[in-house]
């Protein structure tokens, strides 16, 4: 149990670092979900499970979803303009 | 794909980016601000040259000091961990006589196996109603500044949605049904084991917005428009609020509740928890589809 | 004291990441990074109040058999609260995301500086000095 705790933590810590540290946006927004994911099993780990679960729906699932598409309505828009300006 | 293919694929999602770590090592300069043109009124002139002179040198001090700035938050906030009481010594000063009486007396007093779902919607039941209505307003301040958004609800955009993967559909054919019915369960069962309204609420709006993937806006359309949204998450929020201020007049004066806490361990039991459960559900499930709708195509 | 700190771990780890979404946020001058920072640092705030709640060697707070012994079981009062805060920073991401494609929009940057520099000019052109 030990070992499966300090795998997540370490993966956790990986994860946040990749975050901040990744340039390409669409790159640190799929490490969040990533970073979400193990969030939730740690706590589980932590005998949380009413936040694990809703963690894994909220965090992991509907607001990287909201991220995606804030990505998605930029890049049009940007097509646009781009579009426009030939 | 080929590698560079997939690097052009993934520079296209990126939005003026900006690397630090380019910045660290060069001292890169400000970015210029473009051109003027009338056509594009958002592109102005250079900016005067005394200004990009200290933005330059700003920035290029600037991310030593956030570093310094962060590693001696680091350390201050390590030091007061070393204070804190050890992590998970049962005489830590949070396990309180508090904690003793909800674990001791909470099954008995709002009949609820669960007893994080005892505290959250019967001891500290106005906390959650406030949660409601924050999500609610998030919702109504999204609405208000998405749903004039320009080059969204096309129709080519809405068609392209359409022609998803035949992968995607399939999948989301044996999978969307699985993810209500568990989505239901966890609401459900919010008083005998993990789970509430929240969990449960955000599993069925995951659920509605991956069949909105998959099969486009249209099918779901036809039950959950922007008026039926309006009718059933008003409707849920009174019921939730009236409901409360019934079983907090009550409690205050010590009268008899039509809510009994019932059998603990049965579905139909914990009194007012579970149908405050369900309201709650329909509130958050609802408006995590409505995010998604709302940023998908700029309306509901 | 190194002892101490390997004993709470998790506190550590929470604390750390509270910095690396703070020099986020401090770094970066793209608003869709700072909004990662600061589900970061939400995250990681959440962490540290539920490893408050966590008592060593019981179970999470679900009363099993009809057992109402306070030593079976752990702390719900954090698990309760970290609840409430879950679902109030998916509200802000929200609205936060809302307002920067707002920003996209008119700006066509997400980079902060720039936004700052072009508004600054908007608004010495309309009132001339």
């Amino acid at each position: 149990m030990d070992v499966i705790e300090l795998m997540l933590l370490g993966l956790l810590l990986v994860c946040g670092i990749a975050t901040c540290l990744s340039r390409n946006l669409l790159v640190s927004l799929v490490i969040f979900m990533a970073y979400s994911v193990i969030m939730s099993i740690v706590w589980v780990l932590l005998q949380a499970p009413d936040l694990a679960i809703t963690e894994a729906a909220v965090g992991a699932g509907v607001s990287s979803v909201l991220l995606f598409l804030t990505l998605k309505k930029i890049r049009d828009i940007r097509k646009k303009v781009q579009n426009e300006e030939k | 794909m080929k590698k560079s293919d997939l690097r052009a694929w993934l520079r296209s999602w990126d939005a003026g980016e900006f690397d630090f770590t380019a910045a660290l090592s060069a001292g890169r300069s400000a970015p210029e601000a473009p051109a003027e043109n009338k056509d594009h009124p958002w592109k102005l002139e250079p900016i005067n040259r005394l200004e990009q002179g200290e933005i330059k040198s700003f920035r290029k001090i600037y991310p030593f000091f956030a570093v310094v700035l962060c590693c001696i938050m680091i350390g201050f906030l390590l030091l007061t961990v070393a204070k804190l009481p050890t992590y998970g010594s049962p005489d830590s000063p949070a396990h309180n006589e508090v904690m003793e009486r909800y674990v001791e007396k909470g099954m008995e007093e709002t009949g609820a196996v669960n007893v994080v779902a005892g505290v959250i919607l019967d001891y500290r039941a106005f906390d959650t109603l406030g949660e409601s209505h924050v999500l609610y307003t998030a919702a109504t301040a999204v609405f208000i500044l998405l749903l004039s958004l320009k080059g969204s609800g096309e129709p080519e955009q809405e068609k392209k949605i359409m022609q998803s993967d035949p992968l995607l559909k399939s999948t989301a054919r044996i999978i969307v049904p699985l993810v209500i019915v568990y989505g239901i369960y966890v609401i459900f069962n919010g008083h005998l084991g993990p789970g509430g309204g929240f969990s449960g609420g955000a599993v069925i709006g995951g659920g509605l917005i991956l069949y909105a993937i998959a099969f486009g806006f249209e099918p779901l359309d036809r039950f959950l428009n922007l008026k039926i949204y309006r009718m059933v998450v008003l409707c849920a929020l009174c019921f939730y609020s009236f409901a409360k201020c019934y079983s907090f007049f009550c409690g205050a004066n010590h009268l008899e509740t039509i809510f009994s806490p019932g059998t603990p361990g049965m579905i139909f039991s914990a009194g007012l928890i579970l149908p405050l459960n369900v309201a709650v559900g329909i509130v958050v499930a609802c408006t995590m589809y409505g995010f998604y709708s709302i940023f998908q195509r700029g309306r509901i | 004291m190194l002892q101490t700190l390997w004993n709470s771990r998790v506190n550590c780890i929470a604390v750390i990441l509270f910095a690396v979404g703070f020099a986020t946020l401090l770094l970066h001058r793209n608003l869709f990074k700072k909004i990662l920072g600061l589900n970061i640092m939400d995250t990681a705030s959440c962490l540290l109040l539920t490893s408050m709640g966590y008592i060593e060697g019981r179970t999470a707070p679900i009363i099993v058999d009809g057992v109402t012994d306070v030593t079976r079981y752990g702390n719900p009062l954090p698990a309760g609260l970290v609840l409430t805060g879950i679902v109030v920073s998916v509200s802000v991401t929200a609205v936060m995301l809302a307002l920067t494609v707002k920003l996209y929009e008119r700006y066509h940057t997400l980079d902060l500086d720039e936004i700052y520099m072009i508004a600054r000019q908007e608004a010495g052109k309309e009132a001339p000095q």
